[in-house]
């Protein structure tokens, strides 16, 4: 699955539902290729649920997500290599720094990259000065910033945000909108957000109610 | 060093002493091994690694680690024990596999209910308490081995139970590595 390669997101009749509410039921949708998808809607509408669905982090109750690549469904080991994620569920390890949590989760997805790489996803990021601090040292914004660089990290074709600017000052914010333009350049963009200048950037919105 | 005192300078049983070394090591491997993967889900991190690779490769990582972690105190805790209570081992070689077997069984289970107890919000003491009658076949074949091997001269005597230990293990690992996509 290289760089260039069209994949597309089919999410067909999804339920979600726990015992004691139904979250959402019969969503189906397409998410095109090249294009920004936003998720949006009240608190508690499931999106956060409905982005781990389309990542494959949760089981739906009902119905399917399938990634297609070059008209060809991806297995879920390869959905995996296919995927990077920002969440603020998500964290990184507190007692390594920004670089040697890119290193680790490097080797753990066999990729053999030399460090200079690493160092410049941080200086995208904006964590070049910092790279070598241990992560618990980071401001809640920093943490942030190092999420993308993560999620960066094996250049995914679909990258999935939720509440994508949560903690970034402006110039953060400015990241994330340059970041998602590159990614849907390069494949999908699928966010959470309750913020309506996010949205404008959306060739695609669902709103869960 | 706490039991070697309570018992003063009493001659005991070497079944006895077998056992409170396996009663001493699971409960240290408790305060260890649970928190294989609480930690990763109370921080976060899980998330991050559930994203870069599959489950199965995770658990495989997770057990490693336990497993040398209990290792390691076991070659530093065993000696000092078997000093304490003045016991030369008739088959040193024997009860080094023991332990190693022992502890091999008690990573592998102890990793998976470790993953189970995870995703439970009170957490508490529950791991030992589902650990203790998961865990009590291998213990008490581990305290019968350990103990043979204190007094008995016969490796083919022993043979059975690090057999049992063996499989033991290989058959939780196994059915772990299925059952963990679903945990």
């Amino acid at each position: 699955m290289g760089e260039g390669m069209a994949v597309r997101v089919d999410c067909h009749r999804l339920a979600k539902r726990y015992p004691s509410r139904q979250l959402f039921a019969n969503l189906s949708f397409t998410i095109a290729p090249n294009s920004i998808f936003v998720v949006t809607g009240h608190n508690g509408t499931g999106k956060t649920t409905l982005l781990k669905l389309v990542a494959g982090l949760v089981p739906p109750s009902e119905g399917t997500v399938q990634i297609h690549c070059q008209e060809r469904t991806l297995a879920p080991g390869e959905v995996r290599q296919t995927l990077g994620m920002v969440s603020p569920d998500l964290a990184l390890y507190d007692a390594l720094s920004g670089l040697e949590n890119l290193e680790f989760f490097a080797a753990v997805r066999g990729i053999a990259a030399p460090t200079q790489q690493f160092a410049g996803l941080l200086e995208q990021v904006g964590l070049k000065k910092r790279s070598h601090d241990l992560v618990s040292t980071y401001s809640a914004g920093m943490k942030q910033r190092l999420k993308y660089a993560h999620a960066l990290l094996h250049e995914p074709q679909i990258l999935i945000l939720d509440e994508p600017t949560s903690n970034l000052d402006s110039q953060g914010a400015q990241m994330v909108c340059d970041i998602m333009r590159r990614q849907r350049e390069r494949g999908i963009v699928i966010f959470a957000t309750n913020d309506l200048r996010e949205v404008a950037l959306a060739d695609a919105v669902l709103v869960l109610d | 060093m706490a039991i070697s005192f309570a018992v003063g300078g009493m001659e005991l049983d070497p079944a006895l002493i077998a056992a409170l070394m396996w009663v001493m090591l699971f409960f240290t491997a408790m305060t260890g091994i649970a928190r294989a993967y609480v930690q990763e889900e109370e921080t976060g991190t899980a998330l991050a690694l559930r994203l870069a690779a599959d489950s199965a490769a995770i658990y495989i990582g997770k057990v490693l680690s336990s497993f040398v972690l209990l290792v390691g105190v076991a070659i530093v805790v065993v000696p000092l024990y078997l000093v304490l209570f003045s016991v030369a081992p008739a088959m040193p070689l024997a009860l080094a596999a023991t332990v190693v077997l022992g502890c091999l069984g008690i990573a592998v289970t102890g990793t998976t209910l470790s993953a189970i107890v995870a995703q439970v919000t009170a957490q508490g003491s529950l791991m030992t308490v589902l650990s203790f009658p998961v865990m009590l076949p291998l213990l008490w074949i581990a305290i019968s081995a350990t103990s043979t091997a204190f007094v008995g001269s016969n490796l083919v005597a022993l043979a059975p139970d690090l057999a049992f230990m063996f499989f033991y293990s290989g058959m939780t690992f196994v059915a772990s590595l299925v059952l963990v996509e679903y945990i």
